[in-house]
């Protein structure tokens, strides 16, 4: 299977889904109008991937903003990867955020409290590097 | 529009024009100084309320977009705190995609609500002494507000920890809603609120209400 690549946009995150090495990367801002449509592609690129994982999966996601209506897409994201965890294979979640973000910070800690795969929490410098 | 330079006129007659159409000009010249009187009125207003961004009119994902750039611009030049710029945003983004899909695309003309084929809404946000309000309205079905006032009262009784609690259950155990929120989103602006939601209902026909929203974020 071929890795899933999608630029980001102000309203929709980067994408990498590597299919080789097990990394899948979720960057940016996840605030589409309509995250359905936008998520499925992603959910479907999982499913197959579940179907012959590599032995460790690492997810890293790093969202600056993301809407309720993405909140549930990329729960399902990770139920996906809850099966493949399920299946016997390695899979964390690397939850980045920024360093005074504790919104950003409690959305990682309320996710890791319904998914079974063990989350990290990652604390990142300001993106932007903008004045203190 | 009325033009505001009435220098021009069609008939270029200059001082041998009609009495008639003298009538007609003298009249574009006083409601086109009534409307630049109550433009700069408006503008006093606005001002004077530290309003930042207002828009009425029809909503489509294109216009979201612009308005939340022109929100983030502003933000950076006047709040400092990275957390509140978050949590402004934030509530402006749910609210403004509230007003797009919980919508009954209705708009009233003389008095009366007729349909029309996007959604309308009405939005401003503006700086208040304790930090900012975000202040959204849009027609809705009539059938379906007491639903709305039962989930708003709810989050309302609620203090910050159950209101996370309430949260994960609803992101863990709801269903997708058509739209893909399932009724997280007022969750979702509560907390990043802080506060309560003050919210009000104007019935308007039988099957039609304007529901108000007024979302303050403080510092």
């Amino acid at each position: 299977m071929s890795a899933l690549l999608l630029e980001g946009t102000p309203k929709t995150p980067t994408v990498n889904f590597d299919p080789e090495t097990g990394f899948l990367e979720l960057k940016g801002r996840s605030i589409p109008e309509n995250s359905i449509d936008f998520y499925k592609p992603l959910i479907d690129w999982l499913d197959k991937y579940g179907r012959s994982p590599r032995p460790k999966t690492a997810l890293h996601v790093q969202l600056e903003y993301f809407n309720t209506s993405s909140s549930k897409c990329i729960l399902d994201l990770f139920k996906k990867l809850e099966g493949v965890r399920a299946t016997g294979n390695e899979v964390t979640v690397l939850w980045h955020y920024e360093a005074d973000d504790e919104d950003m910070l409690e959305a990682g800690e309320d996710y890791a409290g319904i998914i079974n795969i063990p989350f990290k929490m990652i604390q990142i410098e300001e993106v932007d590097g903008g004045e203190a | 529009m009325e033009r505001v330079d009435n220098s021009v006129d069609n008939s270029g007659g200059g001082p041998g024009v009609s009495p008639a159409l003298g009538g007609v000009l003298c009249g574009i010249v006083i409601s086109s100084i009534l409307m630049l009187h109550s433009i700069h009125d408006l503008y006093d207003e606005l001002e004077r309320k530290r309003v930042m961004l207002t828009f009425q009119g029809p909503l489509s994902a294109e216009l979201i977009s612009a308005l939340l750039g022109a929100m983030e611009r502003r933000m950076e030049g006047i709040e400092q705190d990275p957390r509140i710029r978050r949590r402004v945003f934030n509530v402006v983004m749910e609210c403004l995609q509230n007003l797009f899909h919980h919508n009954n695309n209705r708009i009233v003309q003389g008095g009366r609500t007729m349909s029309t084929d996007e959604p309308h809404g009405v939005v401003m946000i503006a700086q208040t002494t304790q930090g900012y309000q975000v202040l959204t309205g849009n027609f809705m079905a009539e059938g379906d507000v007491e639903r709305l006032k039962g989930h708003l009262d709810r989050i309302n009784s609620l203090p910050p920890e159950q209101l996370r609690e309430l949260y994960r259950e609803t992101l863990a155990n709801g269903t997708y809603s058509a739209k893909g929120g399932g009724g997280l989103g007022m969750i979702d602006i509560a907390r990043k609120s802080g506060g309560k939601l003050e919210y009000g209902f104007v019935p308007y026909d039988k099957d039609n209400a304007f529901f108000s929203l007024n979302v303050n974020v403080t510092n």
